[in-house]
């Protein structure tokens, strides 16, 4: 298993919240391999479970069964502390609620987790100043996120993800909280990335967002309920999407 | 497109291939589709009707790519009334919502299926759709055309979803009452001959037509 070109690889996964009575399966009995570079879309009702699958490929959770396999690595067994360092090193976090540190600048907050990985300062103030004009925010770098949009804070939190070089960028609703013209933005940044091989999966409600990925899983009480490949398909061409005669 | 076409020509007097350039550029990569020729038929049509005419520049042969139109009264008159209009192209939704109520009622096929290959084309589409705004120059007047066609389609994903979760329910109701109903003296074999059929028909759907090769093999 380990000798696969998966980035991320799951088996027989299964999370279990609650005691007794009240148990529930969030997650029951999921496959699943993402290769590099693909940008894999998870859809599905609230409660679904596709958050709680997300958590569990970041090792931000742990599974009651199964098996997490990021990079080759086994994950769902380690401790605390190499999970800690896996996140910081090898996984970029993109939430719905931005989750900047208010007190640091846009700069700041995107070398901060450079500096935690054990960065020197300058190379992590290089690598900030790269990735927000990447981003389209290079003048905005000295500004709080207070001072910032909410399209412009997931931007900068986009910036954060990818200061380490992720293997993965998981990302949970990114643009849950965003206007259209927001969601645009950051829909162009993820078909960026997307287009320099960056692996990705995003678990979300806007159908925009799920309809740039490379494949995309339905997700209905734990379970995958439908795997399809987006990408590659014959395109229709875009005259076939009005009717022009007469 | 007539209507359009004319409302075009109300800026002035103008050659087919001005109008078509103009067109080409209002509709942005969504009037690729548009052939040629079509332009000339479309003014023909209006000029058989009264409503342009066509002047041949001098001495030029000829040939309609060498008229020059210009609106009469009476098209300038239907001008105003295209302008003052108030529509709203209805949705097509009768036609898939009636294909899932008989694909059930005669067990030809399974409605969550056909919900399924449904959203895979919606969203294939929504993808092309969303890769021309992104490839457009934000000022582009057709980023706007092609956002009114993406929130049409992500209302029909919506709606999909919708008929799913309901389909998904009416599935179970469905094979309940036709098991019970059946239950009687002679009736069981009826249903379990159903259910037969049924699965046949099931799996000549999985086995054939393209509908494999949408799915990514493994799950």
């Amino acid at each position: 298993m380990s000798e696969s070109s998966a980035v991320i690889q799951v088996r027989g996964l299964v999370k279990e919240h609650g005691q007794g009575e009240s148990r529930v399966r969030a997650v029951d009995e999921v496959d699943l391999e993402v290769p590099q570079g693909e940008m894999l879309a998870v859809m599905g009702p609230s409660g679904c479970g596709k958050s709680t699958l997300l958590h569990l490929l970041g090792g931000l959770e742990r599974p009651t069964r199964g098996e997490v396999w990021v990079a080759g690595r086994r994950i769902d067994g380690l401790s605390e502390r190499a999970l800690a360092r896996l996140r910081r090193r090898s996984v970029g976090f993109v939430f719905q609620a931005f989750h900047l540190v208010e007190e640091l600048s846009a700069a700041e907050n995107v070398e901060l987790p450079a500096l935690l990985a054990g960065g020197s300062p300058r190379q992590a103030r290089r690598r900030a100043g790269v990735l927000l004009e990447r981003v389209g925010l290079a003048a905005r770098a000295r500004h709080l996120p207070s001072q910032l949009s909410g399209g412009q804070r997931q931007r900068v939190a986009i910036a954060r993800a990818l200061v380490n070089e992720p293997l993965v960028v998981l990302a949970d609703e990114p643009t849950g909280n965003l206007d259209s013209a927001a969601s645009l933005e950051v829909l162009r940044i993820f078909e960026e990335l997307r287009a320099a091989g960056q692996t990705l999966v995003i678990v979300t409600h806007d159908e925009r967002v799920a309809a740039g990925a490379d494949r995309l899983i339905s997700m209905r009480d734990g379970m995958f309920v439908d795997d399809t490949r987006l990408a590659g398909a014959t395109p229709r061409g875009l005259g076939d999407l009005l009717n022009l005669d007469g | 497109m007539q209507d359009a076409v004319l409302a075009m020509l109300a800026k002035e007097p103008s050659h087919g291939y001005g109008l078509r350039a103009r067109l080409r550029q209002s509709l942005g990569p969504l009037g690729e589709s548009m052939n040629p020729g079509q332009i000339y038929v479309t003014l023909a049509r209006l000029e058989k009707a009264g409503l342009v005419v066509s002047e041949r520049a001098d001495g030029l042969p000829e040939r309609p790519d060498r008229k020059i139109y210009a609106l009469t009264p009476a098209g300038q008159q239907r001008v105003a009334a295209w302008l003052a209009e108030v529509g709203w192209p209805k949705p097509d939704l009768a036609e898939f919502h009636l294909k899932l109520v008989a694909a059930s009622a005669a067990r030809l096929a399974d409605p969550v299926e056909l919900v399924g290959a449904q959203r895979r084309e919606l969203l294939r589409r929504l993808r092309e759709a969303q890769h021309a705004i992104l490839a457009e120059a934000a000022e582009s007047k057709a980023v706007l055309l092609l956002e009114g066609v993406v929130l049409r389609l992500q209302a029909d994903l919506r709606w999909l979803e919708a008929c799913e979760q309901a389909w998904s329910r009416g599935a179970d109701a469905f094979d309940r009452a036709w098991g019970e109903g059946e239950a009687g003296a002679q009736g069981g074999a009826k249903a379990r001959g159903g259910a037969a059929a049924w699965d046949g028909v099931e799996g000549r759907f999985k086995a054939g037509g393209g509908r494999g090769d949408d799915r990514v093999e493994g799950v």
